[in-house]
């Protein structure tokens, strides 16, 4: 994500900071810190593993998994193309694309989810469409997967726009006079260049498309097995037994972490 | 590529996207008891002297929030000075977050479970808590009837689109027992809830997602209150027979922790009162039957 490519390499410091740092530090990691701990705190019982196994717990898992994996395959191949457009060729209308791109970034889920609907609803603007060929999108896994796409993919063009930009051009000057086509530059110079620009992105689309909640609740419902996602289900379970919904947000928690770490991973490895 | 100026357009963009939504009515066409509770805090934001004006909180089930935003307006013409505001949404998400220590003065359940949680944690002034009102359960379809619903029994045709509400919110609850009930409808049949379940697309968290679903013709049909029926312009409503209806009672009562309970006891009398239950009927809810 970070275009920067100048960092300022510090000697090691000896003095400290001061309490003047400290403290307002001290305010915001605890409000941070406290509640993912006590999260922990709270799930880590002889319980855990009878709710980690309880059938609305693997079900919102499998389901995570298998809808997020699939929306960033798909953001993945849509939106490389998508992005490398944007990178190298200047057009008419080319920065209303890049608005309309980045838009859902910004967008409230709740917004995307009635956008959605409007779009796709069986009354939707194309939704009418589908539902006179018998095709009913609303309240299927698809609709899942259509709104987890919609707000994740932008972080994937975002990054993958990042990455194309940063590549030198005398490199595709150089390969064009050896005789390449497009698609030749793009398959093996471009792409590997851009391979860590890539992958980041592909982290950022993951943890949002797994942290997906507001869209999916309005454009796919909720249903257990077929459209209830982890996030659904955590809310759904929090007013019922607390147990599945803090499993299920240790599992979120872990997951996120873990990916951030990879992230944080690139993003040193990229600064060397 | 300029990186400063498209964060300055992305921000604006935003700002937009923002002030679009806080405008009442533009950001959200739904029904839901979210929006209704952030006009009424918007209402207060706009309140110039608030601290010289006496407050009432009320936390309600989201099926009353056109019935108690009409009284609310009511006693607030009749009690100068006093501001009511309302939090709307499932019982079940109003009793969590007073468990945490949300601060209200009156709580509105659609059902007594959600009460007397509260009541076991010493969290209610008993001596107030009191059935006002009942609801019953209708089902509810698009005005354009895509499903072709010319009765109960469609309800049970394999395909149709049917959306409840979750099992967790008092409305999912209920509409449960009446399926169970239905079966016992020799026309139905015994299998009547169990092919009317198969036939669920959806658990909506509370009921007005239920509403906003076969509003925008989403689902074939939904079963929601009677008073929701009422709400909502335009659906067809199938009526449930008595024999086979739940009543929902609701009661409401005053919080231990509440700031002015002498206002509180005033806003219940004055919901309980004969204008009050009028208030209440033409919203679609019934009088408590009283002993």
């Amino acid at each position: 994500m970070n275009p920067s490519p100048r960092i300022f390499h510090r000697k090691k410091i000896n003095d400290t900071p001061g309490w003047e740092f400290i403290l307002p530090s001290l305010i915001l990691v605890s409000l941070i810190g406290v509640p993912v701990l006590a999260l922990i705190w709270r799930s880590v019982n002889l319980e855990f593993f009878n709710n980690a196994l309880s059938n609305s717990a693997i079900n919102a898992l499998s389901l995570s998994i298998l809808t997020s994996t699939v929306s960033v395959i798909l953001s993945l191949l849509t939106g490389t193309p998508l992005a490398y457009i944007q990178a190298h060729w200047k057009f008419r209308g080319k920065a209303l694309l890049d608005l309309l791109v980045d838009l859902p970034v910004v967008l409230p889920p709740s917004v995307a989810g009635i956008a959605l609907l409007m779009a796709f609803g069986r009354q939707g603007l194309i939704g009418t469409w589908f539902d006179s060929i018998g095709i009913s999108l609303p309240f299927t896994t698809l609709a899942v997967v259509m709104a987890q796409v919609f707000v994740s993919a932008p972080f994937l063009v975002r990054s993958a726009r990042i990455g194309f930009t940063a590549i030198d051009p005398q490199l595709e000057e150089a390969a064009k006079v050896e005789g390449a086509s497009n698609w030749h530059i793009f398959q093996h110079i471009m792409l590997p260049l851009a391979s860590r620009a890539l992958l980041t992105g592909i982290i950022l689309t993951w943890t949002r498309a797994l942290g997906e909640f507001g869209a999916t609740l309005l454009f796919a419902g909720n249903l257990e097995g077929k459209t209830q996602t982890m996030p659904l289900a955590i809310y759904v379970g929090f007013e019922q037994g607390l147990g599945i919904a803090l499993v299920l947000s240790v599992v979120l928690l872990a997951v996120s972490l873990g990916l951030l770490a990879v992230l944080r991973r690139l993003e040193v490895q990229g600064q060397h | 590529m300029n990186d400063i100026s498209r964060l300055i357009l992305v921000s604006f963009l935003f700002i937009l996207t923002v002030s679009a939504c806080s405008i009442p009515g533009a950001g959200s066409p739904t029904n839901s008891g979210g929006g209704e509770a952030s006009t009424s805090v918007l209402r207060s934001g706009v309140d110039t002297d608030a601290g010289r004006r006496d407050t009432l909180t009320i936390y309600a089930a989201a099926s009353l929030t056109e019935a108690f935003s009409d009284l609310g307006m009511k006693f607030e013409a009749t009690n100068p000075g006093v501001k009511v505001e309302f939090s709307f949404a499932g019982s079940q998400v109003l009793r969590t977050q007073l468990e945490q220590g949300a601060k209200a003065d009156i709580f509105a359940s659609a059902d007594h479970v959600n009460m007397d949680w509260l009541v076991s944690e010493d969290l209610i002034e008993v001596d107030s808590y009191q059935d006002f009102v009942t609801n019953h359960l209708v089902a509810i379809l698009p005005p354009e009837n895509p499903g072709g619903v010319q009765g109960l029994g469609d309800l049970a045709r394999p395909g149709l689109m049917v959306v409840l509400a979750d099992k967790s919110v008092p409305a999912g609850n209920y509409a449960r027992q009446v399926l169970a009930n239905l079966s016992d409808d020799t026309a139905l049949g015994a299998d009547y809830a169990a092919e009317v379940l198969r036939n669920v697309v959806s658990y909506e968290t509370d009921v007005r997602q239920v509403v906003t679903k076969v509003e925008l013709g989403e689902a074939d049909a939904g079963i929601v209150y009677a008073s929701d029926a009422v709400a909502a312009i335009g659906l067809i409503t199938l009526d449930i027979p008595d024999k086979y209806n739940v009543t929902a009672q609701y009661p409401i009562a005053i919080l231990a922790s509440s700031h002015n309970p002498e206002l509180a006891r005033a806003f219940i009398e004055y919901v309980t009162s004969p204008e009050g239950i009028a208030i209440m009927s033409r919203w679609g809810f019934s009088p408590e039957q009283k002993p």
